[in-house]
């Protein structure tokens, strides 16, 4: 077996090409030609980008690989995310003990039978949307008017959190998860936003319901404070993730009249089809950092103590390895081992929910509207810059 | 096939429970992992090796048993 010496440092991140579904040909020349590659960060420090699956996979499911920003090495893909990275901090940047203890406060309220006992409420949530956005003459922003206002309604039913208050948070989640946003900024609205959720909770404190910051603020073993920052942490991740996927997901299909009409004659196709999109999607585009608690052989290299690992969700999602001609969207393809929610004990909380979200949005939004289409040039769609997460600013949709 | 499942690994993502749910349930109140099959039927074999690769807490072994059955699909899957 030869050693690829890592001579070539990539500037991270890498520009996106042609195809705005796909990763960055940096990133995609990096998995076919040196799949653990060195990586300069934003601040002139450096780690090493994880493109293949199986790598992505040893790295996120070891925990000799730490998720812990306190570590001294710990990479940070932007200024914006050192300056959220605590402390404090939440349970996506802890490990285990104290990670798993945080994170089955909150398990039971994503069990599967759970999440599959909101599908007549949800499929309400989605229809009223359609009926709404569609009661007025075409185009429409597919985006404002139903991707993100499903997902955050649903994550409001689910913590207790008004949606009259949904355009506080909702701008709040942006600027949040925007890499171009100066770190005062972002601290900022952190700040404000953990604010109105603590103020939150401790009226849920004297007027309880059974929704998940009431009951989280009723433990002994938590503070308000740290009630605040984890329902900070679902109600960010729990809608601008499902937004996106929805709003990427309906142009991709658009993009392939193809795969649309498959979809939409076998609805049965649904739930594979949404694997497949989270697949090709992949819409966490940062991709996910590990520190190097020890040192680790991984993939033929040596990672040392202390440097930093950067493993990309997109590239080990279109890995040829694990998945045939990964460049094409295939709803009838299996594809469930893809990466897109992360792997090991981090991986995705609200994954059956999401999964659920998706499936019944693409189901009804397919079923109800047979006329969809892009209502502006392909060309004119604007797609999100600079974010944690990918997707569109806006989509104009006719019907 | 013999299947055994580790609920210190768990972290409750129910993957295996939506693979196949006739071999997977979930706890009540933390989400975490419970067998209902440890011997699960031939015909169940493929989706639990599934389950068992797609979990990501790698909470889930599966030991083949020895008669010459079925090879488990470890390359391309479609």
């Amino acid at each position: 077996m030869t050693t690829v010496e890592p001579t070539d440092t990539l500037s991270y991140p890498a520009a996106r090409g042609g195809c705005p579904f796909a990763p960055p040909p940096a990133y995609q020349h990096a998995l076919d030609e040196n799949p653990i590659s060195r990586i300069s960060l934003w601040d002139g420090s450096s780690a090493w980008l994880v493109t293949r699956n199986e790598d992505v996979r040893a790295v996120l499911g070891d925990r000799r690989f730490s998720a812990d920003a306190a570590v001294p090495g710990f990479p940070f893909t932007s200024e914006s995310r050192r300056a959220l990275a605590g402390p404090p901090t939440t349970f996506i940047r802890t490990d285990p003990p104290e990670h798993t203890r945080l994170r089955r406060m909150l398990t039971g309220d994503f069990i599967i039978k759970r999440v599959a006992a909101m599908r007549p409420e949800i499929q309400g949530i989605v229809d009223d949307f359609l009926d709404r956005m569609t009661a007025h003459h075409p185009p429409a922003d597919l985006v404002s008017e139903f991707a993100l206002p499903i997902p955050s309604l649903v994550i409001c039913l689910l913590l207790g959190v008004p949606y009259a208050d949904h355009e506080f948070f909702q701008q709040h989640s942006r600027i949040l998860l925007n890499n171009l946003v100066p770190a005062e900024q972002v601290r900022i609205a952190r700040d404000e936003l953990t604010d109105y959720l603590r103020e939150l909770a401790e009226r849920k404190r004297l007027e309880p319901d059974d929704r998940i910051i009431s009951r989280l603020v009723a433990r002994d073993d938590l503070s308000v404070d740290e009630a605040a920052r984890t329902s900070l942490l679902l109600l960010v991740a729990g809608h601008e993730t499902t937004a996106n996927m929805t709003a990427l997901s309906t142009l991709a299909l658009l993009r392939d009249p193809e795969q649309l009409t498959r979809l939409r004659e076998n609805p049965e196709l649904t739930r594979g089809a949404v694997e497949e999109l989270l697949r090709f999607l992949s819409i966490v585009q940062d991709g996910v950092p590990r520190v190097a608690a020890e040192t680790v052989r991984l993939g033929g290299r040596t990672i040392e103590a202390g440097e930093g690992v950067v493993c990309m969700l997109s590239t080990a999602n279109r890995d040829e390895a694990l998945f045939a001609q990964p460049q094409e969207l295939d709803v009838t393809r299996d594809a469930r081992r893809h990466v897109a929610f992360g792997f090991g004990v981090h991986q995705c909380l609200g994954q059956p929910l999401a999964r659920l979200e998706l499936e019944i949005i693409l189901e009804t939004l397919l079923r109800r509207l047979p006329g969809l289409r892009l209502a502006v040039p392909y060309e004119q769609v604007r797609f999100r810059r600079d974010t944690v997460i990918h997707g569109l600013e806006s989509l104009p949709v006719a019907w | 096939m013999h299947v055994s499942v580790d609920q210190n690994r768990c972290c409750s993502s129910g993957q295996c429970v939506a693979a196949v749910p006739a071999v997977f349930d979930q706890d009540e109140d933390d989400g975490t992992v419970l067998l209902l099959q440890p011997s699960p039927p031939a015909n169940l074999h493929t989706a639990v090796r599934t389950a068992a690769r797609i979990c990501p807490g790698q909470a889930i072994s599966v030991q083949e048993s020895p008669e010459p059955s079925q090879e488990s699909h470890e390359s391309q899957e479609h």
